[in-house]
């Protein structure tokens, strides 16, 4: 057998007492990816080591938090790879609007830019007011972030190029009011988003829905996590389905690859099959 | 030592040295060598076949999940920090940009360092940062082997500089001499 190195041992008893404690499950994610999120917080901690770290887990509650914080990915952008955004524009749009309504879950939305981006593209398709966005994410600081609706000045002349790039048709700045740090995005975008807690490794099914996007969450699970969450979009969609996920991520390799027919191979856009 | 992986970061200047040093490799070389290149997020991936074109072996972009196999070399994708499991395999990640670079050469480099031990060669090239310092730092005391750019012979030498003056390289060479230690190296295993 291959013995583990301590520290490995010492994150996988982290990850169960986490688990066991708070209902997190980290123990099917990419080990790479958690080790150095777990090494940077203990460089900052001041911490000793993991297994100091592991009886903060135990008895202290803000220290905990934080750490959830740090194992929990939050960055996204608007319009993030804006010919995924044009190719939603030009093959999926078609097909959504032929239902009458329509339900969309964003899994794994984080603060809610790629959430605000499909709103802004609904509202130009003329097919927001009988749609529904269910954006979901286990990190409930993160949602509440996204629901106000309020991010940095800072991002915009990259979001705004983001939008164009992806088929935009109007002025991006008619989508929010800026003062000297902040943009506040439009009230009217996040009239038909639901935002929910809802964890994809410990949660099931909530609801039937036409669209899917989970864009760069599964790359840091393992396969068999991988697959599990699959399973939970295929039962999520309805037969015709479209799912979307990150530029990088594929079907290839899941239970599910047979199901799906690509709409997009390049853009990684899949139909679930009759 | 029987080595099992390179790793390689690069920045500016890249493309040239890539160039330069791939086609000398024989189709023989059999240790997987795995890349970081900075490179802007949008850009497509067209020089990677350009690359293949003129190299004895297969260079591709590495994937999620893929198997890290003999005589290949894989380059991270733009936009993507590239890490390496226990299992020998890849993981991506979007995570914030690490020495402002993402895909990074210290996030490469020290989940290598982590999943090969002292079976691991880190190589550091022409570029005008100081990324990878840290990760080749991590190599040496894993006990692998470390090399970088002579920094005169570099279109950049910043980046190979600050590796050196944060630790003793094994070796410092112009890019003929490091594909010829490769070379060497790997011979060596062939007859083992």
């Amino acid at each position: 057998m291959r013995y583990k190195d301590t520290t490995e041992l010492e994150i996988s008893s982290l990850l169960e007492v986490i688990y066991q404690k708070y209902g997190y499950d980290f123990r099917q994610y990419s080990e790479a990816h958690i080790r150095r999120r777990i090494m940077n917080k203990l460089r900052m901690s001041g911490l000793e080591n993991i297994t100091q770290m592991q009886s903060m887990v135990l008895y202290d509650e803000t220290f905990s938090a934080s750490l959830l914080q740090d194992l929990s990915i939050t960055v996204t952008e608007m319009f993030r790879d804006p010919g995924f955004y044009r190719s939603v524009r030009e093959k999926v749009i078609p097909l959504l609007k032929t239902y009458s309504f329509i339900k969309i879950w964003h899994a794994g939305c984080s603060t809610g830019e790629e959430a605000y981006s499909m709103s802004i593209i609904l509202q130009e398709e003329g097919l927001y007011d009988r749609t529904t966005i269910y954006a979901t994410d286990f990190n409930q600081q993160a949602l509440n972030y996204a629901k106000q609706g309020i991010f940095s000045n800072k991002m915009m002349k990259e979001y705004t190029s983001n939008y164009q790039l992806s088929g935009g048709k109007e002025s991006f700045s008619n989508y929010y009011i800026s003062d000297d740090n902040n943009v506040i995005m439009n009230q009217s975008l996040k009239k038909n988003i639901v935002w929910a807690n809802h964890n994809l490794v410990t949660d099931s099914v909530f609801a039937e829905v036409h669209l899917i996007l989970c864009r760069n969450v599964l790359i840091y699970f393992d396969r068999n996590l991988q697959n599990k969450v699959q399973k939970l979009f295929y039962d999520s969609l309805i037969d015709g389905g479209i799912l979307c996920l990150g530029s990088k991520e594929s079907l290839r390799f899941s239970e599910f690859h047979e199901e799906y027919s690509e709409l997009d191979k390049q853009q990684r856009i899949f139909k679930k099959k009759y | 030592m029987n080595y099992e992986a390179i790793v390689i970061g690069v920045s500016s200047g890249g493309m040239n040295a890539m160039k330069t040093m791939f086609p000398l490799l024989p189709k023989e070389f059999n240790i997987p060598i795995i890349i970081v290149q900075h490179i802007s997020a949008n850009s497509e991936n067209l020089w990677i076949r350009l690359l293949n074109d003129k190299s004895n072996l297969e260079i591709k972009e590495a994937d999620e999940k893929e198997k890290i196999e003999h005589g290949k070399i894989y380059i991270a994708p733009p936009n993507y920090h590239l890490l390496v499991e226990k299992n020998k395999t890849f993981s991506l990640s979007i995570d914030e940009r690490v020495n402002f670079a993402r895909p990074s050469i210290d996030v490469l480099f020290e989940s290598a360092a982590e999943a090969y031990k002292n079976k691991l060669i880190g190589v550091i090239l022409t570029g005008s940062n100081n990324d990878g310092t840290k990760g080749l730092k991590l190599i040496k005391e894993y006990g692998g082997l470390t090399i970088a750019q002579d920094p005169s012979t570099a279109e950049s030498g910043f980046m190979p500089a600050s590796a050196i003056a944060a630790m003793q390289v094994d070796y410092i060479l112009s890019l003929e001499g490091i594909i010829n230690l490769l070379i060497k190296l790997t011979q060596l295993q062939l007859y083992k």
